[in-house]
C-alpha cells in the first residue's frame, strides 16, 4: 500500500547574504492514511520548513529538493496551478500565530468562502453557509452572524478554530498544524488540541502535528520524529520514545518537560544553543550538547539505524548506555 | 508574542555574532555596500571641493568681466587657458567661484536643517513617547497640523515678510524639518520605554528627563543618524526650489538651486555649461546622499528591507 | 462613518481658521508695509492710501473683518499691486489652470505609480522591479525644478516635439509638459512605497494561509495583499499633495501656463500680502480638506480603525 505522504532525502537550504543555511538535512519518514506524526524539535531544527517545503510555501530564498509524495505524486515537482490544487482540498495547514494567519482586512466569510468557491465551484451564497456550518462544528458560537465579522473582533483561541475549519472545509486527507497551540494560553491550548482530536476520530484526516512541546505530543500522536540541525535524532511510536528514548537529545526534550508528579528543585534544560545552520559540525549535529559524546564523534556522522522495536535512531552511542543512564537518573 | 518561538527565518536574518559591537557590525555591513562607500568617497570629494576649491581659482566669485557680458557664447566657455574652468554666466562672473560657493550653501543649509531635525524633533518625540497619555496625543496632534499646512508657501510668506536673509532661510527651514523626525523618534521611543533598562531607571527613581537623555535618546541614535542622513538632500532640494523662484539668497551669494535657475533660462542660448556644471553637482550630491542614507538604514536597520 | 466624518470636519475647520489668523498676525508681525518705498509717500496720501484698503482700523477689527469676509464671501480683499484686481479674482483666473494640470500630473504619478510599485513587488528582483526602483532613485534626485529644464532642453529644443510653455486654454500639447515635469518624482515616490510595503504584504503570515489555502497569484494578489499594501501610499498621499501644489508653483513659474503659482511668486517679489497671505489659505485650506478624504479612505479600507 502506498503512504499517503512519503518524504524522501528532503533538503531545505535558504541562500542568504552570509551564505547558505542549511535548514533540513536529509528528512525521510512516511505517514499513512488517518495516522498522526508528531514532528519534535527546538526553534530552529527545521521542523516547520520541512512541512513549509512538502506544502511549496518556502520563503523566496529557499529551495527543496529531494521528494515529497503525496499518494505517489512528487508535490516539489509540480507547477504552481497543480500545486493549488493540492492544497486545501488534498493538504491543509493551520499556522502558529492565529492573530495574523488570518487575513485583518477581510471578513471570515469572505476568507472561508473564497475556498469553496475555487475549490469546488460553489455559489458564493451557498459557500458562506457551508462556511458558517463548519464555524458551528469547531464550537464557534452563533456563527451564522459572526462568520460575517472580521479576524480581529475574535480571541484568539476562536481565531484558531476558525483556521481549523478553514482548513477543513474542502474535506483534506491530511492537515499539517504547525505549532497550532504555542500561542495560546493554556486552558485554550488544551480546547485546541481536543479539536483536533475530535477531527482525528471522526473525519479520519491524517495529522501532522509540529511542536517543541512534547507535553502536547503525549497521548494524541501515534508516532514522533524528532529532528535536531535538520537532520531526525530518533523515531518511532510515540508510547516507546516517551518510555525508553534511546537517544540523548529525546532525553534532554523529555528532561525539560516539565512534571507534576515528581517533585523536582530544578526544572532540567538542555545545557547549550541550537546549531548554526549555516556552519554545521561535520558530525552529529548534537555533539557540542551532548552529556554522552566522546571525542571522536565530532567528526564522525552518525547514521539513522532501524532498531528491532520499529524505531530509527541516528546516535554514535550504543542503546543501553542512553536507557541505563534514563534508569539511574529516575 | 512572548510565546512564539523563532521560525528558521529568524536565523536566516540572525543576530550578529556575539563579541562585536552593533556599531562595528554597521560598520562592516556599510562598508561592504559598494554604493554607499562611493558615494561617501564622493561626498568627501564634494565637501574638499565646496570648502578648499576657491584656493584653486584666481577669480572671485562677484567679479564682473564687462569684457565678456554679451558674447558670452563665443568667449565665455569652460576653458583651462583662461582658468574660466567652468566659464562664466551672463553676468561676465567666474562660474567655478560660483558653483564652489553655491555647493558650500547648499551642503550647509543642509547640514543645518538636519542638525535642528536631529536635535528639536528627536527631544520632542522622546519626551512625547516617553509621557504618552493625553500630552503626547496633543504633541502629535500639534505635529499632524503643522505636517498638513503646506511649509513652502509659510515660509516664502516668512521670507517676504521678514526679509529674504540667510538667517530666515536657516530658520525656515529648520521649522519644517523637525516634523517627521518628532514622529519617528515618538515611535521608537514607545518600543524602547518598555525596555527593562528604563524600567529599571524608573525603580530606582532617576528623574524623567535624565531618563530621557542618559537612556532613551542614545538608543535613538540608529533610527535618527539614519534618517538625518536622508534629510540633507531633501533640505537642500528645498533650498534650491525656494532660490529656483528667486526667493532664496541674495546677490552676490549664490546657492545650487540659484545657479541651476539661472542656467535654466539660458538654456536656448548656446552656453549649456550655465545648466551643466551646477546641475552636475547638484544631482551628484544628492544622489550620493541617497546612496550613503541607504546604506547605512542597511547597515543599522537590517530587517528593513 | 457619517458621524466619523462630522468629527474630523469640526477639526479642520478650526484648522483653517487658526491658519488664517496665523497667516494675518504674520502680516502685521512683519516690518515694513507694501507701500513701504525707497520714497517716502507724503503723509496725506499714505494715509489716503490706508484708509483705501481698511489699514487705519485696529488690528482686531481688521482680522475681523478679513476672517468673515474670507468665509461669507471667499473674498480675500484687494490685491495691493494688480490695480482693480481682487484676490479672489486672480485665484479665479489661474486656480482652474493649475487645477487642470495638477489633476492630471496627480492621476497619472498615482495610477501609474502604483501599477509600477505592484509590478516591481511581483516580480521581485526581475528587470521590471530594478527599473522601478532606479526610476524611483533617479526620480528623487531630479525635483521638478531641475527636471523641467531638462525636459525643455530634450523636447523642445533638441527634439522640436513639444512648446516650451504658455498655455493657450490647455491644449494638449501644452499640458503634456507641465504634467510630466509634475507628476515623476511622486510617480517614482509612490512606487517605492507600493513596492516595498507591496514586499512587506507578501511574506506576511495571512498570505502565507492565503497560498496554503491553494489561491491562484492573482487573486492573492488583488483580493489579499492590495488592500493593506494601499494604507502606506495613502499615508503617503496627503504630503504628496502639498508637494505638488508647492511644485505647481515651479511649474507655474517655468513653463509660464498662467496658474496661481505665478501670480504667487509675483506677489511674493513684491510684497503684494493680500495675494500671498490669499493663496497660502487657499492651499492650505485644500490641503486639510485632502487630508480629510485621505483619512476617511483609510478607515475605509482599515476595519480595525474604529469611527
Amino acid at each position: 500500500m502506498t503512504p499517503l505522504l512519503e518524504v524522501e532525502d528532503l533538503r531545505v537550504t535558504f541562500e542568504t547574504g552570509d551564505g547558505p543555511v542549511h535548514a533540513v538535512n536529509g528528512v525521510s519518514f512516511a505517514l499513512a492514511e488517518g495516522e498522526t506524526l508528531a514532528i519534535v524539535g527546538e526553534s530552529g531544527s527545521g521542523k516547520s520548513q520541512t512541512a513549509f517545503a512538502a506544502m511549496g510555501l518556502l520563503a523566496r530564498n529557499g529551495r527543496a529538493t529531494g521528494a515529497v509524495r503525496y499518494r505517489g505524486r512528487d508535490l516539489l515537482g509540480l507547477s504552481p496551478r497543480e500545486l493549488n490544487r493540492v492544497r486545501a482540498s488534498e493538504i491543509s495547514m493551520i499556522f502558529q500565530d492565529p492573530m495574523t494567519s488570518l487575513n485583518p482586512y477581510l471578513r471570515v466569510s469572505e476568507q472561508m468562502a473564497e475556498v469553496l468557491m475555487l475549490h469546488k465551484g460553489m455559489g458564493r451564497r451557498a459557500a458562506v453557509a457551508e462556511a458558517a456550518r463548519m464555524l458551528d462544528l469547531v464550537r464557534i458560537p452563533d456563527a451564522k452572524a459572526r462568520v460575517h465579522d472580521y479576524p480581529h473582533q475574535f480571541s484568539g483561541g476562536m481565531r484558531q478554530r476558525i483556521m481549523v475549519a478553514m482548513a477543513l472545509l474542502c474535506g483534506p486527507k491530511l492537515l499539517i498544524a504547525d505549532e497550532p497551540t504555542t500561542a495560546l494560553d493554556v486552558t485554550v491550548q488544551a480546547q485546541i488540541m481536543a479539536l483536533l482530536g475530535e477531527i482525528r476520530r471522526e473525519l479520519g484526516t491524517a495529522i501532522i502535528l509540529i511542536t517543541h512541546d512534547l507535553g502536547v505530543v503525549a497521548g494524541f500522536c501515534d508516532r514522533t520524529l524528532v529532528l535536531y540541525g535538520g537532520q531526525i535524532m530518533e523515531e518511532g511510536p510515540t508510547d516507546l520514545i516517551f518510555a525508553r528514548p534511546t537517544h540523548p537529545y529525546t532525553l534532554g526534550l523529555l528532561s525539560a518537560v516539565p512534571r507534576i508528579d515528581r517533585e523536582e528543585e530544578t526544572l532540567l534544560t538542555i545545557a547549550g544553543e541550537p546549531p548554526d545552520m549555516s556552519r554545521l559540525p561535520p558530525g552529529c549535529p548534537f555533539f557540542p550538547r551532548c552529556a554522552f559524546a566522546r571525542p571522536e564523534n565530532e567528526t564522525l556522522r552518525p547514521p539513522l539505524v532501524r532498531l528491532t522495536d520499529g524505531r530509527r535512531r541516528a546516535c554514535n552511542r550504543p542503546v543501553e548506555e542512553i536507557l541505563l543512564a534514563r534508569e539511574a537518573a529516575q | 508574542m512572548a510565546l512564539t518561538e523563532p521560525t528558521v527565518e529568524a536565523i536566516v536574518h540572525r543576530e550578529p555574532p556575539r563579541g562585536r559591537s552593533l556599531w562595528v557590525d554597521a560598520r562592516r555591513r556599510f562598508l561592504r555596500n559598494r554604493a554607499a562607500t562611493v558615494s561617501l568617497v564622493v561626498l568627501v570629494l564634494i565637501a574638499l571641493f565646496a570648502f578648499f576649491g576657491q584656493f584653486l581659482t584666481p577669480y572671485d566669485r562677484a567679479t564682473v568681466d564687462f569684457s565678456l557680458i554679451g558674447i558670452n557664447a563665443q568667449q565665455g566657455y569652460p576653458s583651462l587657458e583662461t582658468r574660466r574652468y567652468f566659464g562664466t554666466d551672463m553676468e561676465g562672473r567666474d562660474l567655478y567661484a560660483r558653483t564652489v560657493q553655491g555647493t558650500r550653501l547648499s551642503l550647509m543649509i543642509g547640514i543645518v536643517g538636519s542638525l535642528v531635525a536631529v536635535v528639536v524633533g528627536t527631544l520632542y518625540g522622546a519626551i512625547a513617547g516617553y509621557v504618552g497619555g493625553r500630552v503626547d496625543g496633543v504633541m502629535m496632534r500639534i505635529v499632524d497640523i503643522l505636517l498638513s499646512i503646506p511649509f513652502m508657501f509659510v515660509l516664502i510668506l516668512l521670507l517676504v515678510m521678514f526679509g529674504r536673509s540667510l538667517l530666515m532661510l536657516f530658520i525656515g527651514i529648520g521649522l519644517i524639518s523637525w516634523l517627521p523626525m518628532a514622529r519617528i523618534a515618538r515611535g521608537q521611543t514607545l518600543s524602547i520605554k518598555n525596555k527593562e533598562f528604563v524600567e529599571a531607571a524608573i525603580a530606582t527613581g532617576v528623574r524623567p528627563l535624565t531618563i530621557i537623555l542618559r537612556h532613551i535618546v542614545p538608543n535613538l541614535a540608529g533610527v535618527v543618524i539614519v534618517y538625518a542622513t536622508l534629510l540633507i538632500p531633501e533640505m537642500i532640494i528645498y533650498e534650491s526650489f525656494i532660490s529656483f523662484l528667486g526667493l532664496g539668497v541674495q546677490e552676490p551669494n549664490t546657492s545650487l538651486g540659484a545657479l541651476i535657475s539661472r542656467g535654466a533660462a539660458q538654456l536656448g542660448n548656446g552656453v549649456p555649461w550655465q545648466l551643466g556644471f551646477p546641475l552636475f553637482f547638484f544631482v551628484t550630491m544628492l544622489f550620493a546622499f541617497y546612496f550613503v542614507g541607504d546604506g547605512l538604514r542597511d547597515a543599522i536597520d537590517p530587517k528593513d528591507r | 462613518m457619517l458621524s466619523f466624518i462630522l468629527r474630523r470636519l469640526l477639526v479642520a475647520i478650526p484648522t483653517i481658521l487658526i491658519l488664517i489668523v496665523i497667516s494675518f498676525v504674520l502680516m502685521f508681525a512683519a516690518p515694513g508695509g507694501p507701500f513701504n518705498s525707497d520714497r517716502p509717500l507724503p503723509p496725506a496720501v499714505m494715509a489716503n492710501i490706508e484708509a483705501r484698503y481698511g489699514l487705519d482700523q485696529p488690528y482686531v477689527v481688521q482680522m475681523f473683518t478679513y476672517v468673515k469676509n474670507i468665509v461669507l464671501h471667499f473674498d480675500f480683499g484687494p490685491s495691493f499691486r494688480y490695480r482693480d484686481q481682487t484676490v479672489s479674482g486672480l485665484i479665479a483666473q489661474g486656480f482652474p489652470v493649475t487645477l487642470t494640470y495638477g489633476l492630471w500630473a496627480f492621476v497619472v504619478a498615482t495610477s501609474l505609480g502604483l501599477a509600477l510599485g505592484i509590478a516591481a513587488a511581483i516580480r521581485h528582483n526581475s528587470w521590471l522591479d530594478y527599473l522601478a526602483t532606479g526610476t524611483a532613485i533617479g526620480a528623487s534626485v531630479l525635483p521638478n525644478f531641475v527636471l523641467a529644464p531638462i525636459l525643455v532642453l530634450v523636447f523642445t529644443l533638441w527634439l522640436g516635439w513639444l512648446p516650451g510653455g504658455g498655455w493657450y486654454g490647455g491644449q494638449w500639447q501644452y499640458v503634456v509638459l507641465p504634467v510630466v515635469a509634475l507628476a515623476t518624482s511622486y510617480l517614482a515616490a509612490i512606487a517605492r512605497i507600493m513596492r516595498s510595503s507591496m514586499i512587506e504584504v507578501m511574506n506576511s503570515p495571512f498570505i502565507r494561509t492565503a497560498r496554503a489555502k491553494g489561491l491562484p497569484m492573482r487573486r492573492i494578489v488583488w483580493r489579499h495583499a492590495l488592500k493593506p499594501a494601499l494604507l502606506p501610499v495613502l499615508s503617503y498621499m496627503g504630503p504628496a499633495f502639498v508637494a505638488m501644489i508647492t511644485g505647481s508653483v515651479v511649474i507655474d513659474v517655468y513653463f509660464s501656463t498662467g496658474g496661481i503659482g505665478q501670480y504667487f511668486v509675483n506677489s511674493a517679489l513684491n510684497r503684494d500680502y493680500p495675494v500671498i497671505m490669499g493663496v497660502t489659505i487657499l492651499v492650505g485650506a485644500l490641503t486639510i480638506l485632502f487630508n480629510l478624504v485621505v483619512d476617511v479612505l483609510y478607515a475605509w479600507i482599515d476595519p480595525k480603525i474604529r469611527y
